[in-house]
């Protein structure tokens, strides 16, 4: 039977006897290795890696503390995790028809992408929304929209998720609203509002209201959420945006677990219970290439938010422990060059994810570096999806990586690395969490972190030192081939006409009181929540409503750090 | 010491992807010109009027919102409105841009179209090689 003591003493002798004559012989391809955020990785790993790692307490069971190995006790033998294929474009009736096209292709949750002045609570007759009306998602100015975006999809038997920020309040009173009308009960309906400002000011630029009353609605949407849409993920608390904007995976999974705590905090500092509001919590992660890497990281932070939410925060609730999370295969890794190259990438990042155990899925399609996809490129993606839950019997084992030598010491260094960020940031709080974060936004802490690490990655690329397939090695000469989405112009006078015409026939008075409303709940440090729902069953459009709210806050203008 | 060749980097409409325009800026200051970077969400005017009174060689438009076909012509009307003059300078897009409307913004006064994963080094020769031969054939 071996020990660490003869382990250790049959490595040395390997490396002497064996490896070293081999290298003299042989070389290797380089100097060093490294993973895609630049942690070195050794020739082989063994017991000795992984002495300090205690099999029950770090790792385990899944379905139990500190859940390493995943929330479920069977995971995906219960239950395939959701397919849930981000989508949207033109109008309702466009994005509605591409919807039911992926219900009938067998895929089982609504993901929902809105058009750039949706997501900026802009209405689309607005000059700022000039050429960019249903471009990159679906427009969105009234319930009217709504009514035609969910005609035909029962609200008791999908879930939906909502890729929102500064509006999202509005969006999950819109989904309230068509329950209502459908007469599903809204304690019922289930999905997810993306609802994180945070990464917004780090990352993704969605920006309209300042930090902190971008955090006071957040915290408002909580409040209300836990009352009346038990259901509904309140808040989808995201890496994904932060990695895409450049960061490594070690910052991905540091920042958003740091964006966590904040918004636990700041939940907390209004009196709501943590094991009330921690069931509708939820996590969103990128999956890029560097395969061991991202499982690493996803199974770390499971680990982390157990921790944080037990011994930190004091959850009581063994549901309140749990880190669920969505995933999206990297699109910052899609290449215009050699398009199909890209089915590849995508299968080896959603097989991280899977056996990262991911509660729920998208896989980006091939034509995405040149514009939003085609029928064709959205049905490989999800047959990807498909073919590793019915074909690969990756699903048939819980957490099969579990106690590789290599994975679970990358699951450990990833998980130290990130704490080292989250005690950092909790310093610049003095103590909070909370505080912290939003000092690393005022200060340029985060976009400063990411920008370097994205000029890090550029510069590999320059030098040849990272190889892209396709795009600076293996490179050929190539004539575009693949068929492109083509979003109808006309898009944008119809939406126009559409919004118009809402307006004409609607109460007009009955959206002023509502309005008046929001406007006196904000002002007096109320909850939004309320006059919102009002504002939106008369239909009041999502311009309006953020006009408002950007009257009484301010906005924000991003300060510019390269 | 000759003149240094002033780029200005714009993020043009609603889109706040600026990862590559920010990774740009910075290369091309390193590789020696002058750059000016516009930050977030500028209208069409805004980036205009950044080139003209900034005096600039080379204007870089970065979008991923697909409303380039809207925004880009806009840009080139305002800059020559705000008395600047697009056929002394180069005018470059870059970001997710399907190849037919890489044709569309060329008709439209565009000198080059860099999709994504272009490297940086391609577009720093694209700007030294052309930007004298354009304003040699004025």
């Amino acid at each position: 039977m071996w020990t660490m003591t003869n382990i250790n003493e049959k490595r040395k002798e390997w490396e002497e006897k064996c490896l070293k004559p081999w290298l003299q012989k042989a070389g290797q391809r380089e100097e060093k290795f490294e993973t895609l955020s630049g942690i070195e990785v050794k020739t082989v790993y063994d017991p000795v890696d992984i002495e300090h790692i205690d099999f029950i307490k770090d790792i385990g069971y899944p379905g139990e503390f500190p859940y390493t190995r995943g929330v479920y006790p069977n995971m995906y033998r219960g239950r395939l995790w959701t397919m849930r294929q981000f989508s949207g474009y033109g109008t309702a009736e466009d994005t509605n028809r591409r919807w039911k096209m992926l219900l009938e292709e067998g895929e089982t949750g609504l993901s929902t992408a809105f058009d750039f002045p949706t997501l900026m609570g802009v209405d689309s007759d607005d000059p700022l929304a000039d050429g960019e009306v249903g471009k990159v998602g679906v427009a969105v100015d009234t319930l009217k929209d709504f009514e035609i975006l969910f005609d035909g999809i029962p609200l008791d038997q999908v879930s939906t998720s909502f890729t929102i920020n500064p509006p999202a309040g509005i969006i999950l009173a819109m989904y309230v609203a068509i329950a209502e009308k459908q007469g599903v009960p809204k304690e019922k309906i289930r999905g997810t509002i993306q609802n994180d400002m945070l990464k917004e000011f780090h990352a993704q630029n969605t920006l309209v209201l300042p930090p902190e009353p971008s955090l006071k609605i957040i915290v408002d949407i909580f409040e209300w959420g836990i009352e009346h849409v038990p259901k509904f993920n309140l808040i989808s608390i995201s890496g994904y945006h932060i990695r895409e904007a450049g960061s490594t995976a070690v910052q991905e999974l540091a920042f958003t677990i740091a964006d966590g705590m904040a918004y636990v905090e700041a939940a907390m500092e209004r009196g709501i219970d943590i094991d009330r509001l921690a069931p509708q919590l939820s996590f969103f992660f990128n999956s890029h290439n560097d395969f061991f890497e991202e499982i690493a990281k996803f199974r770390a932070a499971r680990r982390m938010w157990a921790k944080i939410m037990r011994d930190e925060y004091g959850a009581k609730n063994p549901r309140s422990w749990w880190l669920k999370f969505h995933t999206q295969t990297a699109g910052c890794s899609l290449t215009a060059q050699q398009p199909l190259n890209n089915v590849v990438r995508t299968t080896i990042q959603a097989m991280a994810a899977v056996l990262g155990g991911t509660q729920s899925l998208h896989t980006n399609s091939f034509d995405e570096a040149w514009a939003l996809p085609s029928e064709e490129a959205v049905r490989v993606a999800l047959r990807t999806q498909q073919i590793i839950a019915y074909e690969s019997g990756i699903p048939n084992v819980v957490d099969p990586l579990a106690g590789s030598y290599y994975v679970e010491w990358l699951t450990d260094k990833m998980e130290k690395l990130a704490w080292k960020y989250i005690e950092d940031i909790r310093k610049m709080g003095d103590g909070s969490m909370l505080r912290g974060v939003l000092r690393g936004i005022e200060n340029g802490f985060f976009v400063r972190e990411i920008s370097d690490a994205a000029a890090r990655y550029q510069r590999e690329i320059e030098e040849g030192k990272r190889i892209v397939v396709g795009v600076n090695k293996f490179t050929i000469e190539e004539e575009l081939k693949i068929p492109i989405l083509k979003v109808d112009p006309e898009v944008q006078r119809r939406q126009i006409e559409r919004l118009r015409k809402v307006k004409a026939e609607r109460d007009n008075e009955a959206v002023k009181v509502a309005l008046d409303w929001l406007r006196s709940a904000a002002e007096n440090d109320e909850n939004v929540m309320p006059p919102i729902m009002e504002a939106v069953k008369c239909y009041a459009s999502i311009g309006e409503i953020m006009g408002v709210l950007k009257e009484v806050y301010g906005t924000y203008k991003k300060p510019i750090i390269i | 010491m000759e003149k240094k060749i002033r780029v200005l980097v714009a993020k043009v409409g609603l889109d706040g992807h600026d990862r590559g325009a920010k990774v740009l800026a910075r290369f091309l200051r390193d590789s020696g010109f002058e750059v000016i970077y516009t930050g977030l969400h500028r209208t069409p005017q805004e980036v205009a009027m950044a080139a003209v009174d900034e005096d600039v060689d080379v204007v870089g438009i970065s979008l991923h919102s697909g409303a380039h076909l809207a925004l880009v012509p806009k840009v080139i009307n305002y800059i020559r409105e705000y008395g600047g003059n697009p056929d002394e300078m180069l005018i470059l897009v870059g970001g997710v841009i399907p190849t037919d409307d890489i044709v569309e913004l060329k008709k439209m006064g565009v000198d080059e179209v860099f999709i994504p994963g272009t490297p940086i080094s391609e577009i720093v020769e694209f700007i030294k090689k052309k930007l004298p031969e354009k304003r040699k054939k004025k």
